[in-house]
């Protein structure tokens, strides 16, 4: 029976892995589809470089063009980064929060928690013009943590109705959706200006200063939600199975939301309301590696990235010179999508 | 002839004709009082006698005109739109029996944007007012998409089903008109404005372009009030009654699109009104859609104008897009309907 796993076990540590065997070959075929996509994405633009030649100026080796370093390592490069890792860290929140509340078309941009943070970012933006870029994440963070205790609070009533969820989850995206409309007639232009940028969801102009101020929070988060995976399997079972398999449901359930909050937090703060992702990245990891949360979590976060990376460079490709920020291509793409899964998700 | 009326106990009571008329007339009695109270408040008070002297003698002054070209529009529109939007709503939830229908949620009103997005950027645009075709093919579309993916998904029509599939197309419309606006900075300066949802700002020709569309859309709804109270007892319940139901699920729901499509065209997306109407309505008068779609009517033209009021009065001298007052009265309301209706 231990045909299809690979098991992982320290002899030192009381640790052990079960993996899908094709896990690490799929992790690999990712890796190399996502740097060649980096490197596609650095190479385009206004002045074209060819992706060989991106490669070798990362790797500080000598190229044609002198100009070719700043080009790369100061314009494109940080941009590129930023939206891998926001890709990472929406899809891990939507691997989390579809697993923890047992629903497969649970998304946190469907649900309002991005719109919370992109709230959030959009009044301290306005309110405080001078914010420095750190503050940012916290208090996208912030936002995104409210409108999940409310979602939490108004939709639990123990233990869990999806149905109910997703519905409060509409109502409040409609709430702060309003509330940043009414920041944005509010604000000064500059500032205004400033805040349109999260709520298209671009990575536009994003520096090393915005890859230094995301790169933490998923140094943090990305190896706790992998370490949770097994308990997320568990809490996928149902509430009952799970307590009798020896989790403490609540307080696992609990940490699992907060690390899939505060990653969408960190992105969104970052990258702006991209949404889909955190509903399509899972979906395609599952078709790739199957259910089990230890592979699933970082094959959609591999997946993640490379479609926001993707999605980025389309959006430059498509109507170039004019540029289409990487959200509006997610999302064109993920709601047919949303619609096709609801579809065929209606046997019995 | 009485009507029976559930009441908040459960017991039917009987209510009489004159005083649903009653009720109906003193309802049109406030929605005059809130007429004048939006032409009266804004940047500039102008008194009543002086409204009441444009309308009749005008006499080319700085109030007459204000009155005349910007506040008189503004309110009609408000009315208009508030009635329009808030007996789709009544509609469509007598239509799918279910309590958390309206034209926003449900996408149609972003289909029928997105659908003026694009006319004006491909077409290219001197005024909104020649697209309020565009807005009625952009619901018509919408609808029709909403009603096929929502019927397969799992367990069909459910409210469940319609909300997400609404959401999900509202996504859809909205990232493609994001699109569009993007790659057309002349689209944008025409169209920005109009799509936050507003009524500030029109004039009449906007409006004698749409009123035909929606004077139909308001007979053919009112004329099917018996036809929908007995759809609403159940698909089967109608035909055994001998309905044919396809037949007046299809009138109605071209009575939808028209009035979605036209209010859209006039004031751009509005959310909630047409969620929010149907339910006071129906705690007042109960289950007879004769009487609740005349009363939609008048109350959601008097929400509109109120909330018009409170956008223009709030961070005065700045004024709100309306939609978004509606948006943080109804989502409230949404959310506890959504919790209080809504069996597993």
């Amino acid at each position: 029976m231990n045909k299809g796993w690979l098991v992982i076990r320290s002899r030192h540590f009381r640790v052990s892995f079960r993996l899908e065997r094709r896990v690490p070959a799929v992790l690999l075929t990712l890796l190399l589809v996502t740097l060649a996509a980096m490197a596609l994405n650095v190479g385009q633009g206004e002045y074209p470089i060819s992706p060989l030649e991106v490669l070798k100026t990362i790797l500080g080796l000598e190229t044609d063009n002198p100009d070719y370093p700043f080009v790369v390592n100061t314009l494109r490069l940080p941009r590129t980064i930023v939206a891998y890792l926001a890709g990472v860290g929406l899809a891990i929140s939507g691997t989390i929060l579809q697993g923890v509340i047992r629903n497969p078309l649970a998304d946190p941009s469907l649900i309002g928690i991005n719109a919370g943070a992109s709230l959030a970012a959009v009044t301290l933006i306005v309110l405080v013009p001078s914010v420095p870029l750190f503050a940012l994440p916290l208090s996208a963070f912030g936002g995104a943590l409210a409108v999940s205790v409310l979602i939490y609070l108004l939709a639990w009533d123990k233990g869990s109705s999806p149905i109910r969820l997703i519905l409060v989850g509409v109502g409040l995206d409609a709430i702060s959706r309003a509330l940043t409309t009414l920041m944005v007639t509010f604000g000064e232009i500059n500032s205004v200006s400033q805040a349109l940028v999260w709520l298209a969801g671009s990575v536009y102009g994003r520096t090393w200063e915005h890859v230094w101020s995301l790169l933490p929070w998923l140094v943090v988060l990305v190896p706790l939600a992998f370490v949770l995976a097994k308990q997320l399997n568990a809490l996928n079972l149902g509430d009952d199975v799970a307590r009798s398999l020896g989790s403490q449901v609540e307080w696992q359930r609990g940490l699992l939301l907060v690390v899939s909050v505060a990653l969408v937090g960190a992105s969104v703060a970052t990258a702006g309301t991209i949404a889909f992702v955190g509903l399509i990245a899972p979906h395609l990891g599952r078709q790739l590696v199957g259910p089990t949360h230890e592979g699933l979590i970082p094959v959609s976060a591999l997946m993640g990235g490379l479609i926001v990376v993707l999605a980025d460079w389309l959006g430059r490709v498509l109507f170039a010179p004019i540029e289409l920020p990487c959200g509006v291509i997610t999302a064109a793409v993920g709601a047919p999508y949303f619609l096709y899964l609801l579809v065929r998700n209606r046997k019995p | 002839m009485a009507i029976e009326t559930a009441t908040a106990n459960g017991i039917p009571r009987k209510r009489s004709h004159s005083l649903l008329v009653a009720g109906l007339l003193l309802s049109l009695f406030v929605l005059l009082l809130c007429l004048v109270a939006s032409m009266t408040s804004g940047a500039a008070e102008i008194s009543i006698d002086k409204i009441v002297a444009a309308l009749i003698a005008f006499n080319g002054s700085t109030d007459h005109l204000i009155i005349r070209t910007m506040r008189l529009p503004r309110s009609l529109i408000a009315m208009l739109v508030g009635a329009a939007l808030a007996v789709a709503g009544a509609l469509l939830q007598g239509l799918t029996r279910n309590p958390l229908a309206d034209p926003a949620i449900l996408g149609l009103e972003s289909g029928a944007a997105l659908a003026v997005v694009v006319a004006v950027f491909l077409f290219g645009a001197s005024s909104l007012s020649a697209y309020a075709g565009f807005a009625l093919l952009g619901t018509g579309v919408t609808a029709v998409l909403l009603y096929l993916l929502a019927s397969l998904g799992r367990g069909g029509l459910t409210p469940l089903n319609l909300t997400i599939v609404g959401a999900a197309l509202t996504y859809l419309a909205a990232s493609l008109t994001t699109a569009i606006l993007i790659l057309s900075q002349q689209t944008l300066d025409e169209i920005r404005f109009w799509l936050a949802g507003s009524v500030a700002g029109r004039d009449f020709t906007l409006l004698f372009q749409v009123l035909p569309y929606i004077v139909v859309g308001f007979a053919v709804t009112f004329a099917l009030g018996r036809q929908i109270t007995t759809l609403n007892l159940g698909e089967d319940v109608a035909k055994s009654l001998g309905q044919r139901t396809a037949w007046v699920k299809a009138t109605a729901a071209l009575g939808v699109v028209l009035l979605v499509g036209s209010s859209v065209a006039l004031a751009g997306p509005i959310v909630f009104i047409g969620l929010v109407v149907p339910h006071i309505v129906r705690f007042f008068i109960g289950v007879d859609y004769r009487w609740i779609l005349p009363y939609a009517a008048v109350v959601g033209a008097i929400l509109l104008l109120v909330a018009d009021i409170a956008a223009r009065l709030v961070i005065a001298p700045q004024e709100l897009p309306v939609g978004v007052m509606t948006a943080l009265v109804g989502a409230p309301f949404f959310i506890y309907l959504a919790r209080s209706k809504v069996k597993r």
